[in-house]
């Protein structure tokens, strides 16, 4: 029993969810009886519905919160010990770190996914995967690396960090954001179930007609999609209202962190944007279930209203990844730099002109879908403009590595990668956003190598530098500096040498989510194979580090790193109520080397009697 | 999570509490709008201003008006429940409930009717039954909410005006269903 009982409302959930999917299946055989309508597609989306519910009931939904509507004492399921990461706990550093094993492990997995797709690439022709399963482990790879941008920083890092940075002691509402990660295990069990219901060839872009058809394992992963967009949205709602209320008194909003800053625009547009993706997939599965006809033109639908849909969120998505990783980025090069955010001003000004501009960019993935040719000019013109406050974030990251004392640490090397990674992504996105340029380029390992410029040579590698920065507050304990550098040049050298040349064979008419290829560029695609194992392997040195340091690193001070924002202010881990007294914010965040300056007090005396309240309400 | 010096000093002081959950529910109200303005968006672009003659008019200004003396009823409903009048609360409760059925009865015998005419695998059809059948989906998300309501207002939850958020809230949001409906009845029986 007592082996079992950590666990115990993990089993109660599964439990719930199989009765609730027995109830939601039921019901849809029931409605479909009646109609005579083909029962299975309508079985598995109600029976998940029902799953849901149960899950979520089950791991602690009814505990925490249900009750309260019935009109019943809810009770917390928060504890002191580590059976309480198995259950709901409402804790932001519980939840936070939830998210960040969660999607490690993730990465792992779509990691390995990768590895798969490259050995089938090694030569030209079939190997050994049929083409059907070429598209269904390219699909997973994708789709689970897209859920591993968006969720890591703003789940991850942003649940740890935004509460500690701003001096609060929770976010705004706990239980929203215990709800937005418990929400993610059944994405993940959806997916990981998708092979046994005949896998899914759509990409994770999901377009119809494709997704329209085929076999049930589309159905599971728009399933998963929707509701991992949920988890978005709830997030996204959480933090702005945390930023917006819960700061510390005397943190006006020009002394707030730049990570903090970069998450409350990551979160405007997930609470937003998510909407559009999540009525999206709604649609091709009103259009696949119920037989609508949104795409399909026999019942005057029209396929290309998906993708405009579609990109729509997706493409301002990629700046829910990539803000945050910005945020990381600065944070982490002016701790090391010993040097202010430069022009932190404008980076803020920068982010917020991001978001506006990110709605407007999305049809630039319709150059060659048939949409009308008037519209490639003004598209063209808005991606290109988007560049220019970009550029700003990027100068500030130079402008702070100038002329400072660089101080060389496993994270400030993954910062500094980040600068180089996206400065290639950057540059070759303007042969994309250009409209003659991208119509020969589209669906090459062109397009490949340049997300995974910005998305893993910016965003992975800023999330590596977050992990290894917040290492020692996260777990208390210091990670072994030697095997993070190795882990770092190791990373460095073989992710690059394994994406540049991709560069190349998409220019020579390598087609992306395509098993095979043209003889010609057999040799080319064999070196890309042989490195991508080596840098797959530089992962596992990573994961020996972060697993052993956890168990047998050097207890960590409060702040190894003498930075000056609040979360290294209190102990390490902090305690649940992240500062025994309440912070009071007097000065800049960033103000190294300046004599006398101070960000805040947080000694005893710094919870005086008329703080907190005034500050919270001068945040309103 | 609650501790003392916090509560002692306003960040979890029941008015900060109050604020924080109203711009909760304007951010959540916010993100839901993107999803209405998803699918009207798509109603014109793929039918642009078409409107089948089959529509049922007196039908769709009925449940409209249904719908929008409901939005008042709610209204009663919340300033009761700041007044702290218990009775006044339950019936106002009880009178949105029965105007939000009545407008959901109005919406199905609308199907009904439209199942001949316009069948859900129709390009109309398919706006049709999905914007209506996702706002019928808030509104009885919002029933159901009021449901729960009117029984904890009946146990005297809701008797002091410091405790009525609940009712604040779900009058909000049932005010966010009714403008919703406001837009999409136009966009579907009245745009040609």
């Amino acid at each position: 029993m007592s082996f079992i009982s950590p666990f115990r409302f993990v089993i109660r959930a599964l439990v719930f969810a199989t009765i609730g999917f027995i109830i939601g299946s039921l019901l849809a055989s029931l409605i479909t009886g009646a109609t005579g309508e083909p029962a299975e597609e309508p079985m598995l989306a109600l029976g998940y519905a029902g799953a849901l519910i149960g899950w979520l009931l089950g791991i602690g939904v009814w505990d925490v919160w249900a009750r309260e509507w019935i009109g019943l004492q809810p009770r917390s399921l928060n504890a002191q010990s580590w059976h309480q990461y198995f259950r709901f706990s409402t804790d932001h550093k519980v939840i936070g770190t939830q998210y960040l094993v969660t999607f490690v492990v993730v990465l792992l997995l779509a990691g390995f996914l990768a590895m798969v797709l490259r050995v089938e690439l090694a030569q030209p022709g079939i190997a050994f995967l049929s083409d059907q399963n070429y598209n269904t482990v390219m699909s997973l790879h994708g789709i689970m690396m897209i859920a591993v941008a968006v969720a890591t920083i703003i789940g991850g890092f942003a649940n740890f960090g935004v509460p500690l940075l701003i001096g609060a002691d929770d976010v705004a509402f706990p239980r929203i954001n215990a709800l937005s990660y418990w929400i993610i295990p059944p994405v993940a069990i959806l997916l990981l179930l998708t092979p046994l219901f005949g896998g899914f060839d759509t990409g994770w872009t999901a377009y119809p007609p494709l997704s329209t058809l085929g076999s049930s394992g589309t159905l599971l992963f728009l399933l998963a999609f929707l509701t991992f967009g949920l988890s978005s949205i709830l997030g996204g709602l959480n933090f702005l209202a945390t930023i917006v209320f819960l700061r510390a008194p005397g943190m006006g909003w020009s002394r707030m962190p730049i990570f903090v800053w970069s998450v409350f625009c990551a979160a405007l547009i997930s609470l937003t944007a998510t909407q559009f993706v999540a009525a999206g997939l709604l649609m091709v599965m009103l259009d696949r279930v119920v037989g609508m006809g949104f795409f399909d033109s026999n019942r005057g639908g029209d396929a290309l209203l998906f993708e405009h849909i579609f990109w729509f969120y997706s493409h301002p998505a990629v700046y829910i990844m990539i803000l945050p990783a910005f945020g990381i980025l600065l944070e982490v090069l002016s701790h090391f730099a010993r040097k202010p955010v430069y022009a932190y001003r404008w980076v803020v000004a920068s982010m917020f002109s991001i978001v506006l501009i990110s709605f407007i960019v999305w049809a630039h993935h319709l150059y060659t879908s048939g949409m009308p040719d008037f519209l490639h000019i003004p598209f063209m013109v808005t991606t290109e403009l988007i560049s220019i406050p970009t550029g700003v974030i990027f100068l500030s990251a130079l402008g702070i590595i100038w002329r400072g004392r660089l101080w060389l640490t496993t994270p400030m090397l993954f910062a500094l990668a980040v600068v180089f990674n996206f400065l290639i992504g950057g540059i070759t996105g303007i042969f994309l956003a250009d409209v003659p340029t991208d119509i020969h380029l589209q669906d090459t390992y062109f397009v490949v190598a340049h997300f995974h410029y910005t998305i893993m040579g910016g965003e992975i590698f800023a999330i590596m530098a977050g992990i290894y920065y917040w290492y020692p507050k996260i777990t208390g304990r210091m990670y072994n500096e030697r095997q993070g550098r190795l882990h770092f040049w190791w990373m460095f050298i073989s992710y690059n040498a394994t994406f540049l040349p991709m560069f190349w064979t998409g220019v020579w008419g390598m087609n992306r989510r395509v098993a095979d290829y043209t003889d010609n560029l057999a040799d080319l695609n064999l070196i890309i194979t042989g490195i991508s194992f080596v840098m797959g392997a530089s992962f596992l040195l990573f994961v020996y580090n972060m697993v052993s340091s956890s168990i047998r690193g050097p207890v960590a001070e409060a702040n190894p790193w003498r930075a000056r924002t609040l979360e290294w202010q209190t102990s390490s881990p902090p305690p649940e109520e992240n500062f025994t007294t309440p912070p009071q914010v007097v000065g800049d965040p960033y103000d190294y080397g300046v004599p006398d300056s101070v960000h805040a007090v947080v000694s005893p005396s710094g919870g005086s009697s008329d703080g907190p309240a005034e500050g919270a309400d001068r945040g309103a | 999570m609650t501790t003392e010096h916090a509560v002692e000093h306003g960040i979890h002081s029941p008015e900060m509490r109050v604020k924080i959950n109203r711009i909760g529910l304007w951010l959540f109200i916010l993100s839901d709008a993107f999803f209405f303005v998803a699918l009207i968006s798509s109603r014109f672009y793929l039918h642009g201003t078409y409107r089948p003659d089959d529509l049922n008019q007196a039908l769709g200004l009925g449940v409209s008006i249904v719908l929008l003396l409901s939005s008042l009823t709610v209204y009663r409903a919340e300033v009761a429940a700041s007044y702290g009048d218990r009775a006044a609360t339950q019936r106002n409760i009880l009178f949105t409930i029965g105007l939000g059925l009545l407008f959901a009865v109005g919406v199905g015998y609308e199907w009904y009717e439209a199942f001949s005419h316009f069948p859900p695998s129709t390009g109309f059809g398919t706006i049709f039954f999905t914007l209506t059948g996702v706002h019928a989906t808030h509104v009885f998300s919002g029933l159901i909410v009021l449901g729960f309501l009117w029984w904890l207002n009946r146990r005297g939850k809701y008797s002091s005006e410091e405790t009525y958020w609940p009712v604040e809230g779900a009058a909000k949001y049932w005010h966010f269903v009714d403008v919703a409906w406001v837009l999409i009845y136009p966009t579907l029986y009245l745009v040609s």
